[in-house]
């Protein structure tokens, strides 16, 4: 389906929850009733998120210093990190959220 | 999958992609022509128009555009909008019978990752394809697929609507895909637009529809089909990438006067659902209109209900039904356990509706035809299998 794309990051589980992500600046997330869709346009891949408090997690990626961040900002709780943690790892493996490249640690 | 897919069935917050045939003008006539091509229309929308078209898509996220026409790109503004929408980040993949596509233009797009290409080619041979495209058109589309591949275009595609002709020819196809970088994608001939007056000579016979399905099964992989075969489905397994009818839930048709239609194949007053000139725009149209509203519908199958095939093939392509005459709760007329042969046998000659708009060379405006109106039901609800499969080639 979506994750053709060949991997450039971190293995799955040493996703980093504390580091910086964003949205690959050729991925449109577009939300949807039941989660969101994703297009890649480098690779012409459509994928979908089921879950709306993923794809709120991945939106929020843009303004929060950590995925960690993110995921609380999408109402996501300490015991359902772990699931997260794991979907944004394949996020990450597919291309589709890229680590943030961070000069001087500030987030914009 | 299948609850996302249920999701689909009643419409997304805007669709996924669109057809948007950017005019009616052509320099060839084929003889299959779904839109009826041939000569522009005045009220065509201008280059603001367009422009403001796609701000709008862009606003609702339209992830890519299908630009067609007509033949697009004899547009003085067409290299214009095609950089106005990758600048707006709404892709665009366009379809060419090759004609501008020089080794410049070539190189240009090689360039892009918003930007792909369809060439238009309807025979492996340069006799067949002529026969259907027109004298001069087999090495107008070789030259320009030539040039895309001298120029680095990887993964452009050779795009052929198979007919009772080239259908012998589907591993003659792929090899000129593979010698030129291409990839191969295989749509069905419809019976829209100027397709009505060939469909029962040049649609495949119930042999070869078997034989097409068993090559897709065999290279679907490879090849790209949009969700154009989807009613081979009945046949027992679905070939890959295809299995969805997204009429006016995940797709739809802006023609070159900015007219809202379900789908590409359905160029009718009963599948159009406004104007992108009216209030509201596109938007408007997509979120609010009656028709749209009843596609998204959960939909009934009719006469179909009881097939045990049904499940497989939702009942076909509606526009293949309703420009044959025949029902949109009844068979497709290619239908793979012969139900449509039985259908057809039943409709009146001349009785079966017409596209309505006809913009063919030597056609008087609104000359001739007399469109038959049947009452517009629903069609059948999407195919619920393999929705990534379909998806993902949807977006190719």
């Amino acid at each position: 389906m979506s994750t053709d794309a060949a991997p450039d990051v971190r293995p799955a589980r040493e996703f980093g929850l504390d580091e910086a992500w964003r949205l690959d600046e050729r991925v449109s997330l577009r939300p949807e009733r039941f989660g969101a869709l994703l297009y890649h346009f480098g690779t012409r891949k459509l994928s979908f998120l089921t879950d709306p408090r993923l794809s709120a997690a991945v939106l929020a990626l843009a303004e929060q210093p950590s995925a960690r961040a993110a995921c609380a900002a999408a109402g996501i709780s300490a015991a359902e990190l772990p699931r997260y943690r794991r979907a944004l790892a394949a996020l990450a493996a597919s291309g589709t959220i890229r680590p943030e490249e961070r000069a001087d640690g500030t987030a914009d | 999958m299948a609850p996302l897919i249920d999701e689909f069935q009643y419409g997304l917050e805007a669709p996924i992609c669109l057809t948007w045939e950017l005019t009616y003008a052509c320099n060839l006539s084929c003889v299959h022509c779904l839109s009826s091509s041939g000569r522009r229309d005045p009220r065509e929308l201008g280059t603001a128009e367009c422009k403001a078209l796609i701000d709008e898509f862009e606003r609702m996220q339209v992830f890519y555009v299908n630009i067609g026409g007509g033949e697009p790109t004899v547009r003085s503004d067409f290299w214009e909008l095609v950089d106005y929408a990758t600048a707006h980040h709404v892709g665009v993949k366009f379809s060419t019978n090759g004609v501008r596509i020089t080794p410049k233009t070539a190189a240009r797009l090689a360039g892009s990752d918003y930007v792909d290409v369809q060439i238009s080619l309807d025979g492996a041979t340069e006799s067949v394809n002529d026969a259907v495209r027109g004298a001069g058109s087999y090495r107008t589309a070789l030259q320009a697929m030539e040039n895309l591949a001298a120029a680095g275009f990887a993964g452009f595609k050779l795009s052929v609507v198979v007919t009772r002709h080239n259908v012998g020819q589907l591993d003659a196809f792929e090899e000129i895909a593979e010698r030129l970088g291409a990839q191969l994608r295989l749509t069905r001939l419809r019976p829209s637009g100027r397709g009505a007056d060939v469909w029962d000579e040049l649609h495949p016979t119930a042999d070869q529809q078997r034989a097409l399905y068993e090559w897709l099964l065999e290279h679907g992989e490879r090849v790209l089909t949009g969700d154009s075969f989807f009613h081979l489905a009945g046949y027992g397994q679905a070939p890959p990438g295809l299995n969805l009818c997204g009429a006016g839930r995940v797709v739809c048709l802006v023609d070159p006067i900015g007219d809202v239609y379900a789908c590409p194949f359905a160029i009718h007053d009963a599948f159009r659902a406004g104007n992108v000139r009216g209030d509201g725009g596109f938007a408007r149209v997509w979120r609010e209109s009656e028709l749209f509203a009843d596609l998204r519908r959960p939909q009934t199958g009719g006469a179909c209900s009881a097939c045990s095939a049904y499940d497989s093939c939702r009942g076909g392509c509606m526009a293949a039904k309703f420009f044959t005459g025949l029902p949109l709760d009844g068979p497709d007329p290619e239908c793979v356990r012969g139900h449509g042969e039985t259908a057809l046998a039943a409709v009146a000659p001349g009785t079966a509706p017409r596209s309505m708009p006809d913009h063919s060379h030597g056609r008087a405006a609104g000359s001739g035809r007399v469109p038959v109106t049947i009452g517009r039901r629903p069609p059948e609800r999407t195919c619920e299998e393999s929705p990534l499969a379909g998806f993902s080639e949807a977006v190719r």
